[in-house]
């Protein structure tokens, strides 16, 4: 059995590896050297490689974002970290006008943007309007940007690495309910290319294409299903942009049939994307319409009262998928097994964020 | 800190050749813009080149800058290529940007310009993170960030200096205050009274104010400022006067229509810093008015053959429209 650590021991070790690998590269961000070092995701980092490269911040997200590219720019490259993606809002106009476009603009006469930033996505506990939104369609959208959304231990270490080595501004878009998920990681230096999507089960009845905490939710959904006979082809896209379309849309020929899951808005979401694209590229192998699996068109409430049915859930999945095939599938077990209340993702979680 | 010492010599001749480079540069592309071959926006600096010609040569070429959509000047100033620069306001393949980026988007890594945008302060955090990285690499370069009276009404002007400020970062900021945002005066944008530089010295960097359309006075602070930023101690912030004669983005003249006045503007084209600098020089003697016209044939020889450059070069082909959206190596 090979050594299995946690999501934040990942980031934490792609982080220590690529700041031994490039003894110019920057990590900062809000409270990157405090005593809860982000979920644990930067601890150690501080007294390993000292103050000049490890460095809380000002709250200042748009400035700091500037700051980044300019130092990545001069051959620094930076990975800055937002507990929330919410709070980085602030750094649009950086993100959009200067990360993206500063290749394109200059014509590609000008030194690369070597810039990752972390975004964690919060959910559960009243995080609420403003601390739980998952815009990853917003940034996908940005010609000139790279997103990632990594759902295992592995696959958060490799995309890490591969983005901090990667000579474009990636968006890495951690899920907070992942941050204890464990799982196998290869020690060292282990990446995995940007743009490639994970199959994590084959099957011929259907195609599930899913991202982050999503695709936990799919994997408890693909077991009940299995065990009723429905076969699935379960996508982990990883990548987003960009997104394995090669992939996708071979599942898709095959199975006949689409459910896109996303974590967030069903509009200009990319399960919209990945439906829209599916069916223009595969009508003729569809077999039933594609359908969309994704949070309601209305902002996160934050009593628990509220939120019991914001999030989608593995006997969603299945229920969907039932509808789709126009069979009866029993989710009591799904159910039965639930062992946390719905708005934490283990005992492990204890809030407040 | 003081502004001008007036014991301390200046490159006078090269102030003077270097004020109508940029003049004769911006001129140029007024007279031409109307033939509708330089099919993007322009903001012409005309009467604003004594900030740039001073800066340029107190800076190195190894020393970085950036700036905003008012840059032609910035960038010559530099020592960015003129004819790529033109060739890249006539969209062409040749052009600094690759016709990617017109106007508003300059760069000659060669020289040290790292970038102009069209945003406005959208530079400041960049050109500060560039005194990041220098600061880190312990090297005694300085970051120069050019900027408008505009840019300090912006969010991220006051993040970067803060963060300047607390870094002790190798960045020189230059405030060319022309009095408006294209029709806006300062007086609807920040409060009468207020100068720009006092506040900006509440953030805690030395910061000061002089006449911009004295090209030695501009010198003078910024060698005094560059020499102690590359001592080590930490950024400067200097806001000049200034005015730009044409209007805010085109080539025409634009007193007429309401904004502001004939009278306002005559009082400051009496004040020509080149016009003025030049007379001075000539009479103290410091250049011959042979000198002077033969700095004023090679300024028109540069520019006729810059324009001669731009036109003669083929466009970009339409199937480089999708390139370089993604760096694809290591460049840097």
């Amino acid at each position: 059995m090979s050594r299995q650590i946690s999501y934040a021991q990942a980031i934490n070790e792609a982080t220590m590896v690529a700041m031994e690998r490039d003894s110019r590269m920057l990590c900062f961000g809000l409270g990157m050297d405090d005593p809860k070092r982000i979920f644990g995701t930067t601890g150690g980092l501080v007294e390993a490689f000292g103050r000049e490269r490890v460095f809380d911040m000002p709250t200042s997200e748009a400035g700091m974002t500037g700051i980044a590219i300019g130092a990545s720019l001069d051959g620094a490259r930076c990975l800055m970290t937002h507990q929330r993606l919410d709070f980085f809002l602030l750094a649009l106009d950086q993100l959009v006008n200067n990360a993206a476009k500063w290749q394109y603009m200059f014509g590609g006469q000008s030194s690369p943007v070597r810039l990752v930033i972390r975004l964690i996505l919060g959910r559960g506990w009243g995080q609420g309007p403003t601390h739980s939104q998952s815009l990853q369609s917003w940034f996908a959208h940005i010609p000139g940007l790279k997103v990632v959304m990594p759902t295992f231990p592995a696959d958060a270490k490799g995309l890490l690495l591969s983005g901090i080595f990667d000579d474009n501004p990636v968006l890495f878009l951690e899920h907070r309910w992942l941050h204890n998920l464990q799982g196998p990681v290869p020690e060292g230096d282990h990446r995995i290319p940007l743009g490639r999507a994970a199959v994590l089960s084959q099957g011929t009845d259907i195609t599930i294409v899913s991202m982050s905490y999503m695709t936990v939710e799919a994997m408890h959904a693909v077991n009940v299903l299995r065990e009723a006979g429905v076969s699935v082809d379960l996508i982990d896209l990883r990548s987003i942009r960009p997104l394995d379309w090669d992939t996708v849309l071979a599942s898709v020929r095959k199975t006949g049939r689409l459910l896109a899951i996303d974590t967030s808005h069903a509009m200009c979401s990319v399960a919209s994307e990945v439906v829209a694209t599916a069916t223009g590229e595969c009508f003729s192998a569809m077999k039933s319409a594609p359908r969309r699996l994704t949070v309601p068109d209305h902002p996160s409430p934050t009593s628990p009262a509220l939120a019991e049915r914001f999030y989608p859930r593995a006997e969603d999945i299945v229920m969907t998928v039932a509808d789709m095939l126009g069979v009866g599938i029993d989710t009591s077990p799904l159910l039965a097994a639930r062992i946390s209340p719905h708005d934490v993702p283990g005992d492990w979680f204890k809030g407040p964020f | 800190m003081s502004l001008f010492d007036p014991t301390a010599a200046f490159p006078r001749r090269e102030l003077l050749l270097q004020m109508k480079r940029l003049r004769g540069l911006e001129e140029a592309i007024a007279a031409r813009y109307p033939e509708g071959q330089m099919r993007c926006p322009v903001h012409l600096s005309t009467g604003q080149e004594a900030v740039s010609a001073a800066v340029g040569l107190v800076l190195r070429p190894s020393d970085l800058a950036v700036s905003g959509h008012r840059a032609h000047i910035h960038y010559l100033g530099k020592g960015g290529s003129m004819p790529r620069m033109v060739a890249e306001i006539y969209g062409k393949a040749t052009g600094c940007s690759r016709g990617k980026g017109g106007s508003m988007h300059l760069i000659d890594e060669s020289v040290g310009f790292k970038g102009s945008t069209a945003i406005v302060g959208g530079t400041v955090p960049v050109g500060t993170g560039l005194g990041l990285s220098i600061k880190r690499r312990g090297t005694d370069q300085v970051a120069c960030v050019f900027l408008g009276d505009a840019v300090v009404e912006e969010g991220v002007f006051f993040e970067s200096v803060n963060f300047a400020v607390l870094h002790q970062l190798p960045v020189l900021y230059v405030c060319e205050n022309n009095l408006f945002s294209v029709y806006s005066p300062l007086t609807v944008r920040q409060p009468t009274g207020r100068a720009i530089h006092e506040m900006v010295a509440g953030l805690g960097i030395p910061a000061a104010a002089g006449d911009g359309n004295n090209p030695e006075a501009v010198y003078a602070a910024c060698r005094e400022a560059v020499a102690g930023i590359r001592a080590g101690r930490g950024p400067v912030f200097l806001e000049f006067a200034t005015y730009r004669w044409r209007e805010h983005c085109g080539p025409h003249f634009d007193n007429h229509i309401g904004y502001r006045s004939e009278e306002e503007f005559l009082a400051w084209k009496d004040r020509d810093p080149v016009v003025t600098y030049q007379r001075k020089l000539l009479d103290v003697a410091a250049v011959t008015e042979a000198d002077v016209a033969g700095m004023d044939q090679a300024v028109a020889d540069e520019v006729a053959a810059a324009f001669a450059f731009a036109e003669s070069s083929p466009f970009p082909p339409g199937c480089t429209a999708a390139d370089d959206i993604y760096a694809t190596g290591a460049i840097g």
